[in-house]
């Protein structure tokens, strides 16, 4: 359900007797998910300002990119848990609410599957960039507990979109991604992210980007239905190939 | 979920009153309770948390500082250390000193000191007699501090960690020494200490009448016990632009910068629940201090509450 608003005002000013202090335990709206931070539209308009700030300053700060995702997608995270909820596959993934972690991910398994299908390719897409899905941030800024696991589910994706598109996690690879969620979600982190990524791109990255990659995003992006419709842990012995037609994203340059 | 409000108000409030009838049946098996920031905890739980702020927050504690009081922080230790007055030979204890800002003042303070007067010693020698010159040779060279020294007194290993790479960073050596040590049961012997300083650190003390009766005791005869801390501001104006500012950006600056929220909430709730002016100078005219007395810098945000052990 949605919490309720304005986490501001103090509530002990002088009263130190048991009785306040009950009161004050209620901090004025209680936590709907483990890690949520109730907070003010004053507060989540200065986050989104200062993790924007932030993450272009040090681009190493993921947590700030988190936060101005989480901050800035009352909009689009609607948006997408609507998408998902008319459709059959997104349905049942709102229902069920997987978690894509190493201790849930049979990683020998995968890694045993034929090459080209999607467990294999992850897996070995993870072990090539050496990264893990544990690193994803939980939420804390999102009022809303369901809207909570879409932008969880949207983060524990975004590695297969490095699969399935088939980029790396170096800086050019990581704006490419960015510029097909942009397209798909509408997240304006995602739009941001799009936008002032390249800033700190080399000139002859920068053509290669404008010229091929964005454009082939850009196009994917639109033809493919939403990504967050798929229940990937049901498909890992699927070929990428095939995975890619069924979603609409076109081979990668 | 609006409706749910007054329902979990209702329960908490009979809780509240289940766990003070547990409590009194328990008797003595029931631990003291005390506040986190907002919070009700046990006397426990409360250190332990506090112990978990500062060892999250150490590596960004002075930008933090900085950025939350746009630097203004540095002017009242400054002003601490220019109220303190301290002359060439004196022995400081600061406690909760973590990463070493008021032992690096009193240094710096102690240093200038010393150099006025050893130029006026100078000027004064330039009309002595050969004689007397050799003689001066014979005396003991004259330390650049004087035989001042500060002890940095700190229960977190993080903190103190920071302020020794500060120290190094800055090259303090001199007078300097560091020890891991608790605010309510000092590891000093009685009357040691000249002054005995505590800046923005005994709001984090779970017992202050403890910590006050340990400064007492510690402190020699004559000796000056000094307390810079977050206060209450009584102008309505400024409470309620200091409330906003503390309640909507703090926790936002800690997020952004140091990539902790609940620290940072913690610090601004635990302002609000620290003794007003008058209260703090009963609590420490109540450990023996004499004329007690307390100066306001910036209409209560800060306050400086000063005693004598005499």
């Amino acid at each position: 359900g949605r919490a309720c608003l304005s986490y501001s005002e103090p509530r002990a000013r002088d009263g130190r007797s048991e009785e306040k202090e009950e009161e004050e335990e209620e901090e004025g709206c209680y936590r709907l998910y483990p890690g949520h931070i109730p907070t003010s539209p004053l507060q989540k308009a200065l986050l989104a300002a200062g993790s924007a700030l932030m993450a272009l300053y040090d681009p190493y700060r993921h947590d700030m990119v988190a936060v101005l995702g989480e901050t800035t997608g009352c909009l689009a995270l609607p948006n997408l848990r609507d998408k998902m909820k008319h459709h059959p596959e997104g349905y049942r993934i709102l229902q069920e609410r997987p978690r894509i972690r190493l201790s849930t991910l049979d990683t020998a398994r995968l890694r045993g599957l034929p090459d080209g299908t999607l467990g294999r390719e992850y897996v070995r897409f993870l072990e090539d960039n050496k990264v893990s899905p544990d690193t994803r941030m939980p939420p804390k800024f999102v009022d809303d507990e369901e809207l909570a696991y879409v932008i969880q589910r949207y983060r524990e994706v975004h590695d297969l979109m490095h699969t399935l598109l088939g980029m790396p996690t170096n800086m050019l690879g990581e704006v490419v991604v960015k510029w097909f969620e942009a397209v798909q979600t509408g997240l304006p982190m995602c739009v941001l992210g799009a936008a002032f990524g390249p800033v700190r791109l080399s000139a002859r990255k920068l053509q290669v980007l404008a010229t091929e990659l964005v454009p082939w995003a850009i196009r994917s992006g639109r033809n493919a239905s939403c990504i967050l419709n798929v229940y990937y842990e049901q498909r890992w012995e699927q070929p990428v190939e095939s995975l890619r037609e069924e979603i609409g994203i076109f081979p990668p340059p | 979920a609006v409706g749910l409000w007054p329902c979990r108000a209702l329960l908490a409030r009979r809780g509240g009153a289940l766990r003070a009838l547990c409590g009194s049946v328990r008797g003595l098996a029931a631990e003291p309770e005390t506040h986190f920031g907002f919070q009700t905890v046990t006397e426990a739980e409360r250190r332990e948390k506090i112990y978990k702020v500062f060892e999250s927050v150490a590596e960004k504690y002075d930008v933090m500082n900085d950025s939350m009081t746009l630097g203004i922080h540095r002017v009242w230790k400054d002003i601490l250390v220019h109220k303190m007055n301290p002359s060439p030979g004196t022995l400081l204890l600061d406690v909760a000193g973590g990463t070493g800002d008021i032992a690096f003042r009193f240094i710096n303070y102690v240093r200038s000191v010393r150099e006025r007067q050893l130029q006026r010693k100078l000027k004064h020698h330039q009309n002595l007699s050969w004689q007397e010159i050799s003689e001066s040779y014979q005396e003991d060279k004259s330390k650049s501090l004087g035989d001042s020294q500060v002890v940095v007194c700190d229960i977190n290993k993080e903190m103190l960690k920071v302020g020794k790479q500060k120290a190094q960073h800055l090259g303090y050596s001199e007078g300097l020494s560091w020890v891991l040590g608790n605010a309510e049961e000092l590891p000093f012997d009685d009357d040691k200490f000249d002054v005995y300083t505590i800046a923005f650190g005994i709001r984090n003390v779970t017992r202050i009448d403890l910590a006050l009766q340990e400064a007492y005791r510690v402190l020699k005869p004559g000796g000056r016990f000094l307390c810079l801390e977050f206060s209450h501001v009584s102008n309505p104006l400024l409470s309620r632009l200091y409330d906003l500012y503390s309640f909507q950006v703090i926790p936002v600056l800690g997020e952004v910068i140091a990539g902790d929220w609940k620290s940072y909430q913690y610090l601004v709730e635990s302002i609000r629940r620290f003794p007003p002016q008058e209260e703090l100078k009963a609590m420490i005219e109540d450990a023996g201090f004499f004329k007690v007395d307390y100066q306001n810098l910036n209409l209560g945000i800060v306050a400086i509450h000063s005693g004598f052990k005499l």
